[in-house]
């Protein structure tokens, strides 16, 4: 798990970079930073044939699905040898069905039904395989939500919904904006079970999913998992997120994930620093090796296109 | 050959196809218990049971968000949303999610499933339950849309629509569900994107969609009575769009009139015209004339909504306009 969080924290730093300081990548991108733990301890918590539906902040959940680095960075350069031939971009970078992540929608609130369906798909299948579909606080307020997630409760589909709640929908603050006491409070309408994890301890997150996988997978049907967190960057790559207090992100600050997780390893002796040290290195050679990687990488040829339209 | 309704035809399609295919599963509003609106899924519920036609909640959004979802979870979905008018409120899964899927994927994801719905138009439904807007489609490429206008075609559409595997808006008119026609015993498909040349003639071109398809025919005899011949062309898909039929006829002819249910501004016909005027301009020996519906709502009284429509008289009266 430590090493995912790693991963996609490099990973980001590095596409932070490349976007405000070398100006290699434009577009809308949205940063996993900070979030880290909800990713690499929800999806942690699924079998490798499990599958997952993701969002236009996906980096992090196809990293923790295992998507090659050197095809999520391709495909943000947007060339031919991304996860989406460069056709899809940072926003539905996370599509990769090789993997089992299976989509990643740029429209708030809209892949809460999809997963229904994904769901229902399984469930017909009968092989105990199991849905987990990320989004954030400000889809809990869509209508594709709440008709989304009664329809899951309905079917007693096998979804895990879990939300990145956090705490802003761009600048707009969950505690305005969501007219509930929390998120997972949303779940009782629809007599659908729920669950709050701290967001920024991938253990908490871990646990509280692993319970909600294994309903899901009893037959016992959909859990709303919460898990608070914080984002260390603004909405979107350029935004510095400056509508926030202080004093809150110097909070969120001292929980960092990773950090946090790093320290109860070594007090644990479960890991010492070098062992931290190994992996840093290692990740950095990759992250690396992915813009390498990007950079070298043809773009489709504008010709080729009409054959994505349809399904010959 | 045996005789069938539309809406009967259309049963047989869904009852064939579950049949043979284990994947198809139903989903939508009053579907089951209740058998559909117009009755299109009698008996499927007895027979197939409630894991395979799912009575959904009160949920446009949803039930099209699960057929999409359900296509890439590995189902054949098909999903009935009750009228045409309640398509916007899921808008946003069939054009800005299924229909982008495959492109926006590099091709990887593939989400095979029929929205089945109809237009009331004709049925003094008012104007939020008789809307037909098929052109909003032409502006969604990655969706398939089809328009069957007789029993024998919606049977084919649809079982091909179901074998497809690309999303399909399968457009249904009210107004045919109890009309009946020529079906034939057995297993066949009508492939999508294929005009059917139901009249020849010379004089001139009549495309006609949906509904207007039986109008333009009773105008084509009554045209014929008055030494007007006429090519009667059903497109049945308008994505694909079989053009190269329609431009063959108007070659021969020089004169087109394409009638459609839709009102004129931005539908349908606009769009044939356009085609046709970019391909064939040198073969038009007169103005291409479009009989849809006025610019305006639907309006609910019976005497008014008959007036609104578009009907064999007006085709006429198009016709002679071009002929003098």
């Amino acid at each position: 798990m430590l090493r995912k969080m790693i991963e996609i924290r490099r990973f980001e730093e590095r596409v932070e970079r490349l976007f405000l300081q070398e100006g290699a990548l434009i577009g809308p991108s949205h940063l996993y930073l900070g979030e880290e733990a909800v990713a690499a301890g929800a999806i942690g918590a699924l079998n490798e044939n499990d599958l997952i539906t993701s969002t236009y902040r996906g980096h992090g959940h196809a990293i923790a699905k295992g998507v090659p680095m050197n095809l999520l960075m391709a495909e943000l350069f947007g060339k031919a040898t991304g996860t989406c031939k460069g056709l899809g971009g940072s926003m539905h970078v996370a599509i990769y069905p090789e993997k089992g992540s299976m989509y990643a929608t740029a429209i708030v609130g809209s892949g809460v039904p999809i997963a229904t369906g994904v769901g229902l798909g399984l469930q017909r299948e009968g092989k105990r395989r199991v849905v987990m579909t990320f989004f954030g606080d400000g889809a809990t307020n869509t209508g594709a939500f709440h008709e989304g997630i009664n329809l899951a409760s309905v079917w007693k589909v096998p979804v895990i919904f879990v939300c990145e709640n956090n705490m802003y929908a761009m600048s707009t603050r969950a505690d305005y904006a969501v007219a509930a006491e929390s998120v997972a409070a949303r779940a009782q309408a629809y007599k659908m079970r729920s669950a709050v994890a701290d967001g920024n301890d991938p253990v908490s997150v871990y646990l509280a999913a692993r319970e909600a996988i294994d309903a899901a997978r009893n037959g016992q049907g959909p859990t709303l998992l919460e898990c608070v967190t914080y984002k260390l960057h603004g909405h979107g790559v350029y935004d510095k997120g400056d509508y926030r207090p202080e004093e809150e992100v110097e909070a969120w600050l001292k929980r960092d994930p990773i950090n946090g997780l790093e320290a109860r390893l070594l007090k644990a002796n479960l890991a010492t620093q070098s062992d931290f040290e190994k992996i840093e290195k290692e990740v950095a050679a990759e992250v690396e090796e992915s813009v390498t990687f990007a950079r070298a990488s043809p773009v489709l040829p504008f010709d080729q296109l009409a054959k994505y339209v349809y399904v010959m | 050959m045996p005789e069938l309704t539309y809406a009967d035809a259309l049963r047989e399609a869904l009852r064939e196809e579950m049949l043979r295919d284990p994947r198809v599963v139903l989903m939508g509003e009053e579907i089951g218990v209740f058998e559909g609106v117009y009755k299109v899924t009698r008996g499927l519920l007895k027979e197939f049971g409630p894991e395979r036609v799912r009575d959904t909640p009160i949920s446009e959004a949803a039930i099209a968000g699960a057929a999409v979802g359900a296509a890439l979870g590995g189902l054949k979905p098909v999903a009935e949303i009750m009228y045409m008018d309640f398509l916007t409120i899921c808008l946003d899964q069939i054009a800005t999610n299924a229909a982008k899927m495959h492109f926006m994927s590099g091709g990887k994801l593939r989400v095979p499933f029929v929205l089945r719905t109809q237009y009331s138009l004709g049925r003094v439904h008012g104007a939020q339950h008789s809307q037909f807007f098929p052109s909003i489609f032409f502006q969604v490429p990655g969706l398939k849309v089809v328009l069957p206008s007789t029993p024998h075609d919606a049977k084919g559409l649809l079982k091909a629509a179901i074998r497809e595997d690309n999303p399909v808006v399968f457009i249904e008119s009210g107004m045919l569900y109890r009309i009946k026609g020529p079906v034939p015993d057995g297993e066949y498909v009508v492939p999508l994107g294929q005009c059917d040349v139901k009249k020849t003639g010379s004089d001139i071109t009549i495309v006609a969609v949906s509904r207007t398809v039986t109008e333009a025919l009773a105008a084509a005899m009554k045209l014929e009575e008055q030494g007007i011949t006429a090519d009667v062309i059903d497109p049945r898909t308008i994505q694909p769009l079989d053009l190269a039929t329609i431009l063959e006829s108007v070659r021969k002819t020089g004169r087109l009139i394409i009638a459609s249910d839709d009102v004129k501004c931005g539908g349908i016909g606009s769009e044939i015209a356009a085609q046709v005027v970019e391909e064939a301009f040198d073969s038009l020996d007169a103005p291409i004339l479009r009989v849809a519906s006025p610019d305006m709502p639907i309006p609910f009284s019976p005497t008014l909504e008959q007036a609104y429509m578009p009907n064999a008289q007006k085709i006429i009266e198009a016709a002679k306009k071009l002929i003098g």
